[in-house]
């Protein structure tokens, strides 16, 4: 079996060595970060599973690799102690903005329609909601847990795995030659190389409340982004996410915060006294259509452009990456053979 | 039929805002549908500050339209202008779209503070197109402090109400005969755009309406379309409306054996 070398520890990066080295390749991977960690972007995300309601904006191509993904995840659950949330996902709206919520009904499927007194059996909290829509077949995983599972079983299989490990150019061809084939999972790292990769500034916020309970992710419609927030362990909720265009980051903005706290405020008056324990600023790699490709120059391959899908795309993009390898597939939905 | 503004020629009368598209494949392919020649770009609100945004921004002047960047989301005549330097830096041009937003709430436009933005950029040398209201005497004065362009809402930004108020806009069109006025905000369907273009106005500006559709493509040339079917028609003298039926082929010369029984 051929030897491979995947560069970087984000979640695709973590995902393609995962599979290779399952279906038998001599996988090494190397990261300049510790593992993923607060260096990747895949540290900062939301970890829900919503092909459905992601369909309000994104192309049927994220669906399909989301439901593919989802199955990997929950297989991965089942035999580790990465916390599969089967609960699906609500859609809300505040009364003024109910025009958002029929257009997202509209464009999205899987979904039901809930009053008042459904909603609340589901989610208690969600009182102040008339309505709500309700997705019953997505899921949410914790990020941080879900890359940490992944880097732990790499160990368990004897993935040689490289931290700290930071590859120059010159270094990152001659790594190119001592593999057979050398996959780069480095996101914006690798915008020097493919030059229409452009970046998507994100900024979300953890907070712990001891008042609020809630079993799935809820989704605020908002006119320019969806807001969101997911339940984690011991009493913190995730809530995210601006979408900037923008290359770099430092820090997130006032605007941005305000808009994400008053998000929670409006999903729950209770959030008001929760303390904010983590605010967090990272840059989504994307392509101009905001959609994942695997681009292939000979033996050198490319997993990037996982935009805000890289839990929902990046199992099922790995998988692509193993058939490519293993049974020299080739699929133009995610394959772009002779860029450019 | 093309159209000048600040003496440069166009001959499109769609401008097209650039923010909340699914993907900037997707604005790219929506700007070439409508064959649209002006793309509005927000500064402070889409794009971060600084040079941060510079592949998205790239992505737009690849479309080849001439780039009119606004100062969406100010709230202050100062900011306003920050804004609107920071703009002319980043894009090399004078002009902008100067909002100054009064209120969270409908968005409106704070006039007060957005005439005295745009005295302050006109003085600074800037191109203004003001985001007003319909209201004619807050339209003499920013003509009064330089802009030669003015852009009232046919509704709150977003809300896609089409004209609310057909009467002021017709009157605003009858006051300033000669002034370029450019319906901007409200727009939610083609038919919309089509009723300001037949009232005379020069041209629409929209993004929601586009963007957030489900075919942003096909929504694009739709507008383009309309817009162009609403200016011809502006142009070709409408017929007046009447009470009563008149058929438009004369009963009397009719031969009895054409007559219905």
């Amino acid at each position: 079996m051929p030897s491979v070398h995947v560069i970087g520890s984000g979640v695709s990066g973590l995902a393609c060595a995962y599979y290779l080295q399952k279906v038998g390749c001599d996988v090494t991977l190397s990261t300049a970060s510790s593992g993923c960690d607060e260096n990747c972007c895949s540290w900062w995300a939301g970890g829900m599973l919503a092909p459905f309601c992601e369909q309000e904006s994104a192309e049927p191509l994220i669906g399909t690799l989301g439901k593919e993904s989802m199955a990997f995840w929950r297989q991965l659950a089942s035999v580790t102690k990465l916390d599969y949330c089967a609960n699906g996902s609500l859609v809300v709206a505040p009364a003024r903005d109910q025009a958002l919520k029929r257009s997202f009904e509209r464009l999205t499927r899987n979904h039901q329609r809930l009053d008042h007194a459904q909603l609340i059996a589901l989610e208690p909290d969600l009182d102040h909601f008339q309505q709500g829509l309700f997705y019953p077949d997505e899921a949410h995983i914790q990020p941080r847990l879900a890359t940490k599972v992944l880097w732990h079983e790499l160990g368990r299989m004897n993935v040689i795995l490289n931290t700290e490990h930071y590859l120059d150019e010159a270094s990152l061809v001659n790594a190119r030659n001592e593999y057979d084939w050398q996959i780069d999972c480095r996101g914006l790292a690798a915008q020097s190389e493919l030059d229409d990769l452009r970046g998507v500034k994100g900024e979300m916020l953890h907070i712990y409340s001891d008042e609020v309970r809630l079993s799935r992710p809820v989704r605020l419609l908002h006119p320019r982004y969806p807001l969101y927030i997911v339940p984690r362990p011991e009493q913190q909720f995730m809530v995210g996410a601006t979408m900037i265009e923008a290359n770099t980051s430092r820090n997130a903005t006032v605007r941005s915060v305000l808009e994400l706290l008053s998000a929670a405020y409006v999903v729950h008056p209770a959030f008001a006294e929760a303390e904010i324990v983590e605010i967090g600023v990272d840059i989504r790699p994307a392509f101009n259509d905001n959609l994942p490709k695997i681009r292939r120059y000979g033996n050198q391959l490319y997993v990037n452009g996982l935009y805000r899908h890289g839990y929902l795309a990046a199992p099922a993009l790995a998988r692509r990456v193993s058939d490519i390898i293993t049974n020299d597939y080739f699929c133009t939905e995610v394959v772009d053979a002779n860029y450019p | 039929m093309s159209l000048t503004l600040y003496g440069t020629e166009f001959q499109s009368r769609l401008l097209l805002g650039t923010a909340q598209y699914p993907s900037p494949k997707i604005l790219q392919e929506s700007i070439l549908a409508s064959a649209c020649d002006i793309i509005t770009v927000s500064v402070r609100r889409e794009s971060s500050r600084e040079k941060a945004g510079q592949h998205f921004w790239r992505l737009l002047q690849e479309t080849q339209t001439h780039i009119l960047p606004n100062t969406a989301g100010c709230r202050t005549a100062k900011e306003a202008i920050t804004t609107a330097q920071m703009a002319r830096e980043l894009f090399s041009t004078d002009w902008i779209k100067l909002e100054v937003i009064g209120n969270d709430d409908n968005l409106q436009p704070n006039i007060f503070a957005l005439v005295e933005a745009a005295q302050e950029l006109i003085a600074q040398g800037f191109k203004v197109f003001p985001y007003t209201t319909d209201d004619i005497i807050v339209g003499e004065r920013l003509l009064g402090v330089g802009c030669e362009v003015l852009m009232p809402w046919g509704s709150p930004i977003g809300s896609g109400r089409g004209l609310q108020n057909p009467f002021a806009l017709e009157t605003m069109r009858a006051y300033f005969p000669d002034t370029p006025l450019i319906v901007d905000a409200g727009i939610g369907l083609p038919s919309h755009a089509a009723a300001a273009m037949q009232l005379g106005f020069d041209a629409v500006l929209l993004n929601t309406a586009i963007a957030k559709s489900g075919n942003p493509v096909n929504m694009s040339k739709a507008f383009a379309l309309a817009i162009e079917a609403g200016r011809m028609s502006f142009l070709s003298d409408p017929i007046e409306q009447r009470d009563m039926a008149a058929p438009s082929t004369p009963v009397a010369g009719t031969p009895f054996w054409l007559e219905t029984p």
